[in-house]
């Protein structure tokens, strides 16, 4: 994607791109930190067809929603390429042999071949915890392996 | 008592602008011609001859100038001023040649005498900055590929006017060719002096006047900067290009937060000095010039068109962008009443005055109207072609 950048004196800056469905658009930032999204004419590519103008504020939000959706949209893509993966959520619940206990001692990797990719804790996400990670009951553990291998974990981590 | 009727005064002046504002906002057109019928209307020969305020209004006016250039010069920053004229001198120049001609010609045709030729070239010469800016915006056309070529023009403009008024002045205080050509020099080698301390040492200037105070920042600023023109005014560099250095040498965050800080005070003041030049202008003096006025503005229009479309040409914009760009040029405003300004201070032609504000009125109110209008005449104009062919 090609993004053409134009200095505008005493305004700021602006990026104009095309989209592959062939539409011309602009980004204007102001040095007052305000953005204008354009979008070009159809038949006047010169000039503005619509203006939106949003605020820094708008504008950071904006941003990251379309990062995110991106994000969201590459994961759904991980998901259909890696045929037969499957996450599933298991909580540890109290009586476990494991509440108490280390992530290190399941040998969960080993074992099942599925991996314990996070843990859900009071509403925080502890992301990759690593193997001296002790787990508590009411934990939510999340996994990601074939479908054999998840309830494998479940089991283990239910039974031992 | 003296000084209750002073107050008086002055309060029924600034409330009359703020009401003569709001008009200005309701229909969306430039409060300057407004601000300048206000000055006619209070001033010697008007309906509301004012007596006491004069002395407050003089000052005023004269901060006024020093605000509007300053603001101007906060709106750049040194680089941008120095890649706009490595790369748009051509087009600069020829819209220096266009659009002052005719001035020039039409002093010298009426026989003012060439130091009055020079004051009037620069009146027809100068697009308002201001009324241009404010027009794309309200009509949505900063993301037009047409307005970083109408931009260029503009910031091409200021930096001729840092060079133009200090040889104006220099000439109308009567220091002859040679002299206009020492003033040059001198304004040369200052602005050369703060572009280069501007680019190389910006943050000296930065740091001296930086505090997390507002108020303390306010003080600074504004001080620095009157104190830099009235140094410019006093080594014959005109005060109002001191003022226009001083906002380019400052900023990044810093020129933001002072652009906040006295835009309000600039719009007070340079409201009062549009009242003040109104002031000092007899109303039964516009009707002899409203000839040479109207045909100076329809010159100027079609000269500044001619400027818009080959700036725009140049940046490959088709010809409904050319003739947008155009019509974006033709308001003139603030600095042509800074230019008469300066000439009637200094007692050249009488009636350059009166033909200056009327010159003023009449595009400062056509030009956004011409501006808006842009796109339907573009499409007359292709079926116009449409049909010849």
């Amino acid at each position: 994607m090609e993004i053409e950048r134009t200095s505008l004196p005493g305004i700021g800056l602006q990026h104009v791109f095309m989209t592959a469905r062939g539409r011309r658009v602009g980004i204007v930032s102001h040095h007052s930190g305000r953005r204008d999204v354009v979008i070009f004419d159809r038949d006047d590519p010169d000039s503005a067809a619509t203006t939106i103008v949003l605020t820094a504020e708008e504008a950071g939000a904006a941003g990251e929603l379309l990062g995110t959706a991106r994000v969201v949209e590459r994961l759904t893509e991980l998901h259909r390429q890696v045929e037969g993966l499957v996450s599933e959520q298991v909580p540890i619940i109290a009586g476990s042999p494991y509440d108490g206990r280390p992530l290190g001692d399941t040998r969960a990797r080993t074992r099942t071949g599925a991996s314990i990719v996070a843990v859900v804790r009071g509403g925080d996400v502890v992301a990759s915890p690593r193997p001296d990670f002790v787990f508590r009951a009411g934990d939510i553990v999340l996994v990601v392996g074939t479908a054999d291998g998840t309830a494998a974990v479940a089991a283990l981590l239910g039974t031992g | 008592m003296h000084s209750a009727i002073q107050l008086i005064e002055l309060g029924a002046i600034i409330l009359g602008l703020g009401l003569l504002g709001a008009v200005a906002v309701r229909f969306s057109v430039s409060p300057i011609p407004l601000y300048l019928l206000a000055g006619l209307a209070f001033g010697s020969g008007g309906v509301l001859p004012l007596t006491t305020s004069e002395e407050f209004v003089s000052v005023g006016a004269e901060v006024g100038v020093i605000l509007l250039l300053f603001t101007l010069g906060l709106e750049y920053t040194a680089d941008e001023l120095v890649t706009t004229l490595r790369t748009s001198a051509p087009v600069g120049l020829s819209d220096l040649i266009l659009n002052a001609t005719p001035g020039v010609a039409a002093a010298l045709l009426l026989g003012w005498g060439p130091v009055a030729a020079v004051a009037l070239g620069g009146i027809t010469y100068v697009t308002s900055s201001g009324i241009t800016a404010k027009v794309m915006g309200d009509l949505g056309r900063l993301g037009n590929r047409e307005t970083p070529s109408v931009l260029s023009v503009l910031v091409f403009e200021d930096l001729a006017m840092a060079a133009y008024l200090p040889i104006l002045t220099a000439l109308l205080a009567g220091a002859g060719l040679l002299g206009g050509g020492l003033a040059l020099l001198a304004a040369g080698a200052t602005i050369s002096v703060i572009l280069f301390v501007a680019l190389r040492h910006g943050g000296i200037v930065q740091r001296f006047v930086a505090s997390p105070s507002r108020e303390v920042l306010l003080l600074k600023v504004l001080g620095l900067t009157v104190l830099v023109a009235g140094l410019a005014q006093q080594l014959q560099v005109s005060a109002a290009v001191g003022a226009f250095l001083v906002g380019i040498a400052l900023s990044g965050p810093l020129a933001h937060d002072a652009r906040q800080l006295l835009s309000p005070l600039r719009d007070l003041f340079a409201a009062v000095f549009f009242v003040f030049f109104g002031l000092h202008t007899d109303p039964a003096d516009l009707p002899p010039v409203a000839g040479i006025a109207a045909a100076l503005a329809i010159a100027g229009v079609a000269t500044k068109l001619a400027t818009g479309w080959v700036a725009a040409r140049r940046a490959g914009v088709g010809p409904a962008g050319r003739l947008r760009a155009g019509t974006a040029l033709v308001p003139r405003g603030e600095f042509s009443i800074v230019v008469a300004g300066l000439a009637v201070g200094a007692g050249t032609n009488p009636r350059l005055g009166p033909l200056a504000a009327a010159y003023v009125l009449i595009l400062a109110i056509a030009g956004p109207l011409l501006a808006r209008s842009a796109d339907s005449l573009a499409r007359a104009v292709a079926m116009a072609a449409g049909r010849r062919a």
